[in-house]
């Protein structure tokens, strides 16, 4: 079997052929935006169900549909569906007043009943709405004119706050009743800046732009999102070019990328924090050992070596952004203080104290190289800590049963960025997210969740979260940076939430 | 007779074998730490809360309860809805399958032409440098696995030189309103060749991942099973009768070599439909394989049920089919 001239000419012709045919679309002007996105799109109705609480799908949601109240790119609230809103002097009652002139993407306007209808089926128990405990306190529910009234028992200072959080989202009355469940699955209408033109599970979903949209147009008419899972793909489709926007990618990638001719990049802060949960067992119940811990991480240096700088470090669960924060709590990384800690309940490096740490590998970034380092310096003091590594869902599980490690390392994201959502849920003993079974601080948040007095709320866990610094009941470590790596020929406004989107990005 | 004989056994052997594999994952997935209910607990759930959604999803019954409950669906073709996406699983994993039979016969055939060349190249050339490089080059093909050759295609053919899609099935601005999800045949039936270049200018990358090692392990088995041949009477009757050497390798040793290296391809076939849950993940390639990492990541009990008995069924079925076609080659058994 020889190989002649003639035949490689032909197979070099037919390669070229099928190359040339198959080649991707590579943009020169940018008509239709595709961005690589690091998530599936499991379903469509972003009130019920377990994609309707995964933060790091909203922003496909937000492009669909209009929370009932926006939240701007610095966290804080906006004027959306919903214009105005307030409760009535004893706090009993609350009043909302809807926008007008908005339309549905089938064309049927939209109205104050649309708002009441989403409300009434978000605190229905049956309706499968993770976030029910939270709509489910407000009842007759009324609409008059352009105002929606409610009644609310029993005060909950945070209700507006979660109507621009997770499952906040107004649905089309009329629309829903028409097709039901599976056929707003299949053909999803809300009011956002984008309509779902066509979505291919797993694959991508292709957006137009909503002409009409109250906020106005978005600048690109048409929209690709593909859900590319993994980095390193993600990585190859924009330095490729076959696609402009993408996030999520390593840190070591996004410095190297934005560094590249046509490819910039933006890195911001987002709500989402790295943190170490502390379960008061076994030895984590003498605070020396707690506080030793927590002197004993050098955050600046694990964001400055790991994460190549990009991170910021906290000493609460508030970030900078969240309305709570207090900037004179510290934890100062202070190894010979954590030594005498150590040493006043009878351990040292000779001695060293002995627990368990558990963590993801690979489920954030350098999430296991992070405990690793954190490890390595707690060794220096005195402690010897063994790493587990988990699934992210048994994490969920143990938490849920009060069954974690003594130490467990996990992200928290709290959008809202109220402490409610934040230390509230984290340190609270009863909730199935907390492992903090202490009755000092129990007493201490109890007060807080009915606070009329918004001040004194806001100071109130801020106090909590002083004695929580104070006794090293948690370990707060950093405030997450979010890559975002783009062409250099669109223009990409990070949000704050974490939430990528494409009716902020605009023609560089 | 003995073909229907064997087609029947092995239909029994298929049932219990599922039946295995149904009882074994049942088990397995609820008792490994993970419960799907704590992932979907709202912050403020109560222990009512909790018990409503366990009950809601039937994970407050004993695993018997669950399994009889569960397989009393099955008979009736309902495999469960899908926690995560809440649709049926039984449409679901029927809708990816074609993707990914289309991606794993694509695999297959490219594997066949390669390792079938360098099998014959080598056999032609055998005893030379050429068999020496053939043979470097399988050894090399075989150590590194197909998801690393993955990012080395993504590196070549997505990056430096990209002729090919990174990522996907199909073009999202391509407009297609076929009725059936095995797009590659359809696209062809309706003459839609614009689709069709677009299919395989996404499924190139991927097979190809998939298709190197065992392209390798064809090239290996092939070449030795040949020249084991060439030294048989009959081939050396063949040269004596003046035949060339292509004639006497391709005509005469082929079909006789050809036997073992089947029925290898047969096993390894499984093995390549296995692999693309890698692959399709690396390429974001909407098929069974992308959906069952998913559903393991979101701990969607009965997503992850549907996706194993699949993939248990179609492992067997290829199984079957080779046997079948061994028997129809291999007078021998046919006759026996």
């Amino acid at each position: 079997m020889t190989l002649s001239r003639r035949s490689l000419l032909k197979s070099s012709a037919a390669a070229a052929t099928f190359a040339v045919v198959g080649l991707p679309s590579f943009a020169q002007a940018i008509d239709e935006l595709v961005i690589a996105y690091n998530v599936n799109l499991p379903s469509w109705d972003p009130t019920v169900g377990l994609s309707a609480v995964n933060p790091t799908i909203q922003g496909f949601y937000q492009s669909v549909f209009d929370l009932f109240i926006p939240q701007n790119t610095d966290l804080s609230f906006g004027s959306g569906i919903i214009t105005d809103y307030g409760w009535n002097d004893d706090r009993s009652a609350i009043w909302m007043d809807v926008r007008e002139g908005v339309s549905w993407h089938n064309g049927d306007p939209l109205t104050a009943e649309d708002v009441a209808w989403s409300l009434t089926r978000a605190g229905n128990p049956d309706s499968g709405n993770p976030i029910q405990f939270i709509w489910g306190k407000v009842n007759n529910i009324q609409t008059d004119g352009n105002r929606v009234t409610a009644d609310m028992p029993e005060y909950e200072p945070t209700f507006f706050k979660w109507m621009s959080f997770l499952t906040g989202y107004v649905m089309p009355k009329k629309y829903y009743e028409e097709v039901g469940a599976e056929g707003f699955e299949a053909a999803p209408v809300g009011t956002g800046p984008y309509m779902v033109e066509k979505f291919e599970r797993n694959a991508f979903v292709r957006l137009k732009a909503n002409e009409n949209y109250w906020g106005g147009a978005p600048e690109f008419k048409t929209v690709t999102i593909k859900f590319v899972t993994d980095a390193a793909s993600r990585v190859a489709e924009v330095e490729s070019g076959n696609s402009h926007v993408t996030l999520e990618v390593p840190y070591e990638e996004f410095d190297r990328l934005k560094a590249k001719d046509g490819i910039d990049g933006v890195a911001a802060p987002i709500s989402d924090i790295g943190m170490i949960f502390l379960n008061d067992i076994e030895v984590m119940t003498d605070p020396n050992v707690r506080m030793a811990a927590a002197h004993a991480i050098d955050k600046s240096l694990i964001i400055e070596r790991l994460l190549s700088g990009y991170g910021v470090p906290i000493d609460t669960l508030q970030t900078p952004d969240y309305v709570a924060y207090d900037d004179s709590i510290k934890v100062p990384y202070d190894p010979e203080k954590s030594k005498e800690l150590l040493a006043a309940s009878g351990y040292g490096p000779d001695n060293p104290v002995k627990f368990k740490i558990q963590t993801t590998k690979g489920f954030k970034p350098k999430d296991y190289e992070m405990v690793q380092a954190i490890v390595g310096l707690w060794r220096r003091v005195g402690i010897e800590a063994e790493i587990e590594v988990y699934e992210i869902a048994k994490h969920f599980e143990l938490r849920a049963a009060d069954q974690l490690a003594p130490a467990a390392f996990y992200n928290w994201g709290n959008s809202v960025g109220d402490p409610t959502t934040s230390t509230g849920f984290a340190m609270f003993g009863p909730s199935p997210h907390s492992v903090w079974d202490g009755e000092d601080t129990f007493n201490a948040i109890l007060p807080l969740w009915g606070e009329a007095d918004e001040a004194k709320r806001i100071e109130g866990w801020k106090a909590v979260d002083k004695r929580i610094a104070e006794n090293a009941e948690v370990i707060p470590l950093l405030q997450y940076v979010q890559p975002i790596l783009h062409t250099d020929a669109v223009k990409v406004t990070p949000h704050r939430s974490g939430a990528l989107l494409p009716h902020l990005m605009t023609r560089a | 007779m003995t073909l229907l004989r064997l087609i029947l056994l092995r239909i029994l052997t298929t049932a219990i074998t599922l039946f295995g594999v149904a009882v074994i994952v049942f088990v397995v997935i609820r008792v490994v730490p993970g419960n799907p209910i704590a992932m979907m607990l709202p912050p403020g759930a109560t222990d009512a809360d909790i018990a409503r959604l366990q009950a809601q999803y039937g994970f407050d019954k004993s695993i018997f309860e669950q399994f009889i409950i569960w397989l009393g669906g099955v008979m009736q073709g309902d495999f469960g809805t899908s926690i995560s996406l809440r649709q049926p699983v039984s449409m679901l994993v029927l809708g990816r399958l074609p993707a990914t039979l289309e991606l794993s016969i694509f695999a297959l055939v490219i594997a066949v032409i390669i390792g079938g060349m360098m099998a014959l190249t080598g056999t032609r050339y055998r005893d030379t440098k050429t068999e020496g490089a053939i043979d470097v080059t399988a050894g090399m093909a075989l150590s590194v696995p197909d998801f690393l050759w993955g990012l080395v295609l993504i590196l070549l053919f997505g990056v430096l030189w990209p002729v090919f899609h990174i990522s996907g099935r199909i073009s999202p601005s391509l407009n297609i309103d076929f009725t059936t999800n095995f797009y590659v045949f359809e696209s062809l039936l309706r003459l839609r060749f614009d689709v069709w270049l677009d299919l395989l200018s996404h499924m190139f990358m991927p097979a190809l991942a998939l298709a190197i090692p065992l392209a390798a392990i064809i090239a290996q088995l092939l070449k030795q099973s040949l020249k084991e041949t060439m030294h048989l009477d009959y081939v050396t009757l063949a040269r004596t009768k003046g035949y060339g050497e292509h004639h006497v390798i391709t005509r005469e040793a082929l079909p006789n070599a050809i036997l073992p290296t089947l029925t290898l391809v047969g096993v390894q076939f499984t093995f390549l439909i296995g692999g693309t849950v890698i692959i399709e993940r690396l390429f974001s390639y909407e098929g069974l394989g992308n959906m069952a990492i998913d559903a393991v990541i979101n701990r969607d009990l009965p997503l992850i049920q549907g996706i194993v008995i699949l993939f248990a069924l179609l492992f067997t079925l290829v199984n079957l089919a080779v046997d079948m076609l061994y028997v129809v080659l291999n007078p021998r058994l046919r006759h026996a």
